[in-house]
């Protein structure tokens, strides 16, 4: 009887197989990281007097249900808002120890004293949609990302969001506790002073 | 001399595609490991609101997610059409959020309890009321961080 040797399997196919599996993975797979807008909320505290406030380093923006915005008493559309919160908070109208050597606002004495005091007042109302309150939020934190580029550009030579994103990758080839002294000082010029009442009632 | 001298053949002998199934195994294995299933369904609307000024959250076990929005279509004969907050699987009601997030704390290991964020993916026609009230209850659990995750976009684009 002849030996018949068993024949060999042909794999030929295999490669198909493994494409198929492949491409299903692929897309299925999702590489997405979701982004945002950071916020840190403001700790309960007990009901205790809040310390005062001068008029002028406050800037109040409204938003009404309709999405319309009221910026210190005047309507404003949504393109002018980050210019105008920026005039707000680089015044720097202060005066001895309140003045601020690194601005280059217009001094306004009615505006402002200095960045550190400056705080802007996010006011909305219970119907007010999340889109324009998102969007109003992001106009604001683009004012103060373009004033920490500024000093940081002026001060270091980078922007702000470069010293971020240095200071985040594991392999930057720098001195790293300097980097993040340089970063908390950008932020000390500019701190974000954004605050953010309980929505009023529908009142409007 | 014409010990050296190849045999020639008339025809280029075949490309072996052997390794070939090697190759796409290793491709294969690469998105089998990369690949993370969506571990919770989304119950609620979620088309999020545009925004550029925005920081990536690079580590997404801290996140604690917190979906809120009206309804999906599907289940608005069952939840209404009023805006709902959900929870990992299910909808939940305000005062369900700081057990949720007292539970997540437990999840995660000591060091990093203070690392915790909360994201909030909300349906860009919800009200405020709702988010403040969400913003709120975490304030009292203690979750100070949050993140309003957005798509990426003008802030423009919010308007239309």
């Amino acid at each position: 009887m002849a030996r018949r040797s068993a024949p060999e399997v042909n794999a030929g196919s295999m490669a198909d197989i493994a494409f198929l599996l492949l491409i299903f993975f692929l897309v299925t797979t999702t590489i997405e990281t979701d982004s945002g807008i950071n916020r840190k909320l403001p700790p309960i505290q007990d009901e205790q007097d809040p310390p005062p406030l001068k008029e002028r380093n406050i800037f109040i923006v409204l938003i009404n249900s309709n999405g319309d915005l009221l910026v210190e008493d005047e309507p404003m559309d949504l393109k002018n808002l980050k210019q105008a919160a920026i005039q707000f908070l680089d015044n720097g109208g202060g005066k001895g120890d309140e003045a601020c050597n690194y601005c280059q606002g217009a001094k306004d004495p009615s505006s402002s004293d200095n960045p550190v005091k400056a705080v802007i007042s996010l006011q909305n109302n219970r119907l007010t949609k999340y889109s324009d309150y998102i969007a109003v939020q992001n106009e604001l934190v683009a004012a103060y990302n373009d004033l920490r580029d500024r000093e940081a550009k002026r001060l270091f030579g980078v922007t702000f969001q470069e010293m971020e994103k240095a200071f985040k990758s594991d392999n930057y080839a720098g001195n790293t506790d300097k980097l993040k002294e340089r970063i908390q000082q950008i932020k000390d010029m500019y701190p974000q002073k954004l605050s953010e009442a309980e929505p009023k009632r529908t009142s409007s | 001399m014409s010990k050296f001298k190849k045999k020639k053949s008339g025809d280029i002998p075949a490309i072996s595609t052997a390794s070939l199934p090697d190759i796409v195994f290793m491709l294969l294995f690469f998105f089998m490991v990369v690949t993370v299933m969506r571990d919770t369904s989304i119950k609620v609307k979620n088309r999020l609101p545009y925004a550029d000024e925005v920081e990536k959250l690079e580590k997404k076990d801290l996140i604690m997610y917190i979906y809120a929005g009206e309804p999906s279509e599907r289940y608005q004969s069952v939840a209404g059409t009023e805006a709902r907050i959900q929870l990992n699987d299910k909808y939940a009601s305000l005062k369900d959020i700081k057990q949720f997030v007292f539970e997540e704390r437990q999840d995660t290991r000591e060091e990093l309890k203070q690392a915790l964020i909360a994201g909030l993916k909300v349906d860009k026609e919800t009200n405020m009321g709702l988010v403040s009230d969400i913003k709120t209850e975490l304030r009292e659990a203690e979750a100070l961080k949050i993140t309003y995750i957005t798509r990426k976009g003008e802030a423009l684009k919010n308007l239309e």
